[in-house]
């Protein structure tokens, strides 16, 4: 069977919706010295990269922007095998910090689990907020988003591709039909 | 992602691939060891078996603390204390240890082989630890991390493996991991410890040792093992140290930025010089460290191999 491609958002749409979350994550949060981003390895490195730029503007200060790699920490390693590691590496101490975690897509929320013991392992912070540019739904976790850029309804077999500048794409979303 | 092994039995039926995405691994989980919190929940409910036929006192810790770190529950079985005593074979002993429902064994055994072996009828996952004068894979791993760790690179490296390479699993691992990850391999030592068969494994073999660490980048110390030696192959202990021994005399016709590598256990003023050990060039206790980190991610990398997983 033939896959279907389609693109759901485009570069201006996506650039709307990141300067939106951005505001939004600026509304939420007062003071810029309490908020650490941390994108999760791979998807969410990126959005967090173009997100803490666009805050580090809104604010007028630069805001630290981490990553954690959740394979460590996954409860499916049994079922899928080792993935490849990439860095969690996050500038500052989170202790204390609000922590913005940031992915591209939320689905099961079995990753946001995993990143959020992840950042337990590296301490204590104030609090986590989820930012997720699609929300695609079928959640198999109690885990709910505070910024979306997107909720899009989808099949459990389809795939949302999120591609951006950061990561050598082309600032768009699609979605993949098997 | 180029990992799909269940076990690691030896080096030499690694790809240079294979190597590096333990290395890859390795560097997450050498990260780990250096937060507050030093233990991550990747193996929780697994049940690791130090199997060491074969007295072991820095490898065996080193597995075990790297189950440990992963959360694996760890059971320690030696030779000493063990019904092998008995008179029970080791195939018995080991399908013992997995009607435990061991999920990982890690075998140490004076038998070349030995791992394979076992591996050919346990559902679980085999880690050589070393067997023999034949492999001792994760030593070879965490050798070549750290090379790469301090020099950035592999590939061109001059290393001279110095001292018993006969009887070395270690050096045969380790010829094995950097031949194929590119450095150039030189192997020197008492012509009855280091014959020329070696350069059929692609290495240099020179019986000076001012010729063999002249140009090297790493200098890789093996300890001169009396319990393997069947019979006298050198005059005396004294004779090898004015041969061969690392001194400052000879570190003085070395490159300046060379590195001094050592398995361990030393033996202080015979392979090595006592102050050599414990100065700038010598990354001996770095080692230790990463040795760690790979055996966490060897663990962690068989047990995500595992066949069950590689069926979906």
């Amino acid at each position: 069977m033939a896959s279907t491609f389609s693109i759901v958002i485009g570069p201006d749409a996506l650039s709307r919706i990141l300067t939106r979350m951005a505001h939004e994550i600026a509304e939420r949060n007062h003071d810029p010295s309490e908020v650490v981003l941390v994108g999760i390895q791979r998807g969410g490195v990126g959005a967090a990269d173009r997100l803490g730029g666009l805050l580090s503007q809104i604010w007028g200060v630069t805001v630290p922007t981490g990553t954690v790699d959740v394979g460590m920490h996954r409860d499916d390693l049994d079922q899928n095998g080792a993935r490849e590691m990439h860095p969690t590496a996050i500038p500052v101490d989170i202790n204390s910090k609000i922590v913005v975690l940031i992915d591209d897509v939320l689905f099961s929320g079995r990753t946001v689990r995993a990143a959020m013991d992840s950042l337990a392992d590296l301490g204590r912070p104030k609090c986590i907020q989820l930012a997720v540019l699609i929300d695609r739904g079928q959640r198999e976790l109690p885990i709910h988003p505070d910024f979306v850029g997107k909720t899009m309804k989808t099949a459990p077999d389809e795939r949302v591709r999120v591609s951006l500048k950061e990561d050598g794409g082309d600032d768009t979303v699609g979605l993949e039909k098997a | 992602m180029s990992w799909t092994r269940k076990h690691l039995l030896d080096i030499q039926s690694l790809s240079a691939a294979e190597i590096e995405t333990v290395l890859d691994t390795a560097r997450s989980f050498k990260a780990v060891g250096e937060r507050a919190i030093k233990k991550v929940p990747a193996l929780r409910g697994k049940t690791v078996v130090n199997l060491f036929i074969e007295p072991s006192t820095r490898t065996r810790i080193s597995f075990e603390l790297a189950a440990h770190r992963l959360s694996a529950d760890v059971i320690n079985f030696s030779a000493e204390a063990s019904s092998l005593r008995k008179g029970e074979t080791l195939k018995d002993t080991s399908r013992t240890l997995e009607a435990l429902n061991a999920d990982i064994i890690i075998v140490r055994h004076s038998a070349t082989g030995a791992p394979h072996f076992l591996s050919r009828f346990l559902a679980a996952s085999v880690i050589n630890a070393g067997d023999g004068a034949h492999e001792h894979p994760t030593q070879a791993l965490l050798d070549v991390f750290t090379i790469r760790e301090c020099k950035g690179k592999i590939a061109g490296l001059n290393v001279t493996i110095l001292g018993d390479i006969l009887y070395s699993r270690v050096a045969r691992s380790g010829i094995w991991a950097l031949t194929k990850l590119g450095a150039r391999v030189t192997l020197c030592g008492p012509s009855t410890l280091v014959p020329k068969v070696f350069e059929k494994l692609g290495c240099r073999v020179v019986h000076d040792v001012e010729e063999a660490v002249r140009e090297a980048d790493i200098i890789n110390l093996l300890r001169i093992q009396h319990e393997r030696q069947r019979r006298t192959m050198f005059p005396s202990i004294g004779e090898y140290t004015s041969l061969f021994g690392l001194n400052k005399a000879r570190m003085a016709k070395t490159r300046p930025d060379v590195l001094i590598m050592h398995p361990g256990p030393i033996n202080r003023g015979v392979e090595i010089d006592s102050s050599l050990a414990d100065g700038p060039q010598s990354v001996i206790l770095n080692q230790v460290t990463n040795g760690l980190a790979v055996r966490m991610a060897v663990l962690f990398l068989v047990n995500g191999g595992s066949e069950a997983s590689l069926a979906q």
